[in-house]
Order: structure tokens, then sequence, then C-alpha cells
């Protein structure tokens, strides 16, 4: 089972695939402000989210995220729902 | 955060845009002369950006019937449907559209836009799954925030992700409710709706399409990709748009299912709008009969179509992936979408300019729409001024667009009128110029 603190990680790796230039991801990245990305692409980032983690994200569930602790934990809470 | 802020922070996002050239919400066409020219500061300009894909907006059949539904019935009902709102002509046309789609049941909205918003968020309720197509329109978007249902995007026409989340959904209690649309707006292509009615049939969700661009151009009888595609027992919801082929304003939604009925009395967007005034609803009921009688209208579509995206892909632009009403160029960035936007304007050419984040995968687009109305000299025209201005802005190789100034006639950059009103007797490529015409850009 994954933990918090590993899908966070898998984020970070995997965010840090779609951002240009050295930015240093962190939990408190802010991702669409940080990164560069805009909403829609942030958006289909949570695709390859729902790969890795074998879930479903429903829109609302990532309404209010904005750093990438809080997508984490958003993520997290999933994969513990549908365990 | 202050209106000031807000004020600030658009400026922020948008100015430096504005900045290079015009403000596309603020554009004003003076006249407009035909369902493919007008008057755009000062100068005649052909239309490459109205989604008046059968030039209805100027049938005279159409122009008659509104013309004498204002006589009979006055300018505007000043009602909703649910007050005083709703005439014989209103649910005149409900039957027309019902009957043109071979369906029981049909609700008109306002707008294409309130059509979505009131369907999905009626239908799809509490407890409700909604699944939507990544590249799906705002209005659709918009439905869902109003919609108290689950919301489940699935990848932009991708019939194996739209399976995964509907099986992960399987045993849990609430309908499923696939929203996808015919011909997508930004890039023209369309979805693969065999296969998605497929996966719909095999999770026993609802169908529901959004035929917006597609009705009128799809189909031998122009019902849209539903018909083209041989799916429409499937589709259990067909919405739609009067703004486009139809050519007034308006929108629908369609089924055999007779639930359809609970949206005139749960659809917000329905019961608390203004109806469509007397015109408009004898002019969109004429269309459907022109619609479903004029096969040729399509035929000429797809002619125009075609010569339009082989002509910009023999230019060596980059384009959408199909042949389609909406011929996409995509250009490597905002920047210079902006400043090819603005070229096009000041060589009398006008299309649509979308930028992310209204566009799928961050795309900067030039989005044009093809008319059954246009001629063949106008959209000769118009790829001449996307090689020029291309060549010049070097989007794309001198060569390709010197090969087509020289295989062009002397003295080919002219406007003609476009005469097509979408009657029989008209036919585009044929249509003489005129002498009132013949300005030179």
């Amino acid at each position: 089972m994954a933990t918090l603190e590993s899908v966070q990680n898998d984020i970070i790796r995997l965010l840090g695939a779609k951002v240009e230039g050295d930015l240093a991801l962190t939990a408190d990245t802010n991702i669409v402000a940080d990164t560069g990305l805009d909403s829609v692409s942030v958006m289909d980032f949570v695709f390859e989210l729902e790969d890795e983690f074998g879930i479903t994200v429903p829109l609302d569930r990532i309404s209010d995220v904005k750093t990438v602790r809080q997508l984490a934990e958003t993520v997290h809470g999933l994969i513990l729902e549908n365990a | 955060m202050s209106i000031e802020e807000k004020a600030q922070a658009v400026q922020k996002a948008f100015g430096a845009l504005k900045a290079l050239g015009r403000d596309p919400t603020r554009l004003e066409f003076e006249e407009v002369i035909s369902p493919t020219e007008a008057m755009l500061e000062g100068r005649r300009t052909i239309l490459l950006g109205t989604n008046n894909y059968l030039g209805m907006t100027f049938d005279a059949d159409c122009v008659a019937e509104a013309k004498a539904a204002i006589d009979r019935f006055g300018t505007g009902t000043t009602g909703s449907r649910i007050a005083n709102g709703t005439y014989g002509l209103h649910k005149a046309l409900e039957a027309r559209v019902a009957s043109f789609y071979g369906k029981k049941c049909a609700v008109v909205f306002s707008t294409g836009y309130a059509a979505n918003l009131g369907s999905i968020s009626a239908l799809a309720q509490q407890g409700d799954y909604l699944l939507i197509d990544a590249d799906s329109h705002a209005s659709i978007y918009d439905a869902c925030k109003l919609s108290s249902a689950e919301v489940i995007r699935f990848r932009h026409n991708d019939p194996e992700d739209l399976a995964r989340k509907l099986a992960r959904l399987e045993g849990k209690p609430g309908d499923k409710l696939v929203v996808t649309e015919g011909i997508y707006s930004m890039l023209g292509d369309t979805a693969p709706l065999k296969e998605i009615a497929e996966v719909k049939r095999r999770y026993g969700a609802y169908l529901m399409v959004d035929e917006a661009h597609s009705l009128g151009t799809l189909g031998a009888l122009g019902r849209g990709l539903c018909e083209q595609a041989d799916v429409e027992a499937e589709c259990d919801f067909i919405v739609g748009t009067f703004s486009k082929s139809v050519g007034t304003v308006g929108g629908f939604c369609v089924s055999d299912h007779e639930g359809v009925e609970i949206l005139r009395s749960i659809s917000r967007p329905y019961m608390f709008t203004a109806s469509l005034p007397p015109a408009v609803i004898a002019a969109a009921r004429q269309s459907f009969d022109q619609i479903e009688a004029r096969p040729d209208l399509r035929e000429q579509l797809w002619r125009n179509a075609r010569t339009f995206y082989d002509g910009l892909e023999a230019l060596g632009f980059d384009l959408g992936p199909e042949v389609s009403p909406v011929v996409a160029v995509k250009l490597p960035g905002k920047e210079t979408a902006v400043r090819f936007w603005n070229a096009l304007i000041e060589n009398g050419v006008y299309t649509n300019i979308a930028i992310p984040p209204s566009t799928p995968n961050a795309l900067s687009l030039l989005r044009s729409s093809i008319s059954a109305a246009h001629t063949r000299e106008q959209i000769a025209d118009a790829l001449d001024v996307f090689a020029r201005v291309g060549a010049e802005m070097e989007l794309i190789p001198a060569n390709k667009a010197d090969r087509r100034r020289l295989a062009a006639p002397q003295g080919a950059l002219r406007i003609v009128t476009g005469g097509a009103t979408g009657r029989a007797d008209a036919e585009p490529a044929a249509t003489p110029r005129s002498e009132k015409a013949a300005v030179k850009r």
C-alpha cells in the first residue's frame, strides 16, 4: 500500500517531468502559480496520476487543491477509499 | 480580492497579448453583407469564423418566416417558458426538432449554452456520475458545476479510458451519464462514437452527444455524427444549438426517453430565463426543413472544407487531424497566433483566435469555420492571404507560398460577394462577382 510520502514523491517525480526550467518541486510548491502550467494542463496531469495509482480522481476532489502536498493527500485518500 | 485587483490580474494575464493588436472580445462588424462577408474596420472582410456552416442566416425562406412571425406575434415573449413565454411557435418547433431526429421528445432552450447547462445539470443529480470528455466545451464544464453529480473526466476521444472509469464505478448506485461531442470545436476532430456507444452499452450508462458543430454538417439527413456513425438508437440524449448550421440562436435536447420532460419542471436554465423570440423560433423551424431537404448544402460545405484544408496543408501549415468544417491552424505560441490573427484581419480575412487555457494541450490556434456559402473565389482568396502572411511571418516555407502565387491567375487577389444564402439556385462556386464586391484590399 502506497504511503502519503511515497505518493508525494511520485507526484514530484511525475510533475518534475512536466515543468520547464530548474524549479525544485517541494510539498509546498503551488502547482499552478509556481510551475507555469495552466489549469487545463494540471487537469491533464491528473490523468497520469490516475494511471499511476489505478484510481479515478473526480473533479470536485481537486477543485480546491493548490499545493503538491494537498494533491498528494487527495490522491492518497482516494487510494485508501479504493483499497 | 477587490475588483481592481481582479482587473489587474486579467490585465497581467492578457494585457501583453492585447497590446500586440486588437482585442478579440471587442471587434465590431459594422455591416454584415452575406453569410460569408462583412465590413470590419471599414474593410470588406471574408468571414472564416462564424460557424455559419450552411449559410442559413440570409436564407430567403428563413428571413421571410422570421418577418412574418414578428408581424403576427411581436418582437419578444417577455417571459420564461414556465410563465407567459410558451407560444404555439415554441411547441411547433419542439415537434419539428423531434421529428427531424425521429425522436419522441424535444425541449428547446434559449441558447445552446443553456441547453447543455439545463440538460446535464437536471439529468445528472446527487448520487449520479457525469463522465465527460476532457476537451468538452465550456458549457459542459459549467453544467457540471451546476449539477450535484460527481464529475469524472476521461481522456479526449479515448473509449478505453472511459471504460476504465466506468469499470471502477461498477456496483455503485446512481446513474452514469457519458457526455461527448460530435465535432470538437477547437480542432475539428470527431468523436469515436461507435466505440463510445459500445462502452456505454457494456456498462449500462446513458450517452449524451452535443452535436453543436455536427448538426447540419454530418449525416445523410444532416442529423449529425450519431446519424453518420449509425448510433442514433444508442444515443439517449442529443443536445445542440440553433446558432451554427440553423443560423439563429437557441438550443435543444432531444430524446426517446419521455423522462426528458422533467427538464421543464426542474431545469433552472430552462425555467428561469426568457424564452426565444418569435422571429428566431420561426426561422429555426424553417431552417430544419432546409437542412433535411438540402443535402446539396452539405456536399458544398464539404467540398469547400476539403479545398481549404488541402490548400493550407499544401502551404505547409500544421493543421487539425482531419478534414472538417472546422479547420484549425496550429501555431508555435500565443504571441505568434495573435500576430497572425491580426495580420489576417488587416488583409481582409476574419478567423477565430484560440489560445490556452481555452484550448486542448495548450495549443495556440487560428480556427476557421467553413460555410457552404463560401464561393470558390473566397476560399482561394483566403488561401492566398494565409500564404502571403504565413510566408511574411516565416510560418511556412517561402517556396510553398511562391508556388501558390505563381499558380494563381494574374490579379487573383480579389474579394467576391458571398452570394449563396442557402438556396438551390445559388451555387456558391458559380456565384457571379458583383461590381460592388470588386474592392481591392
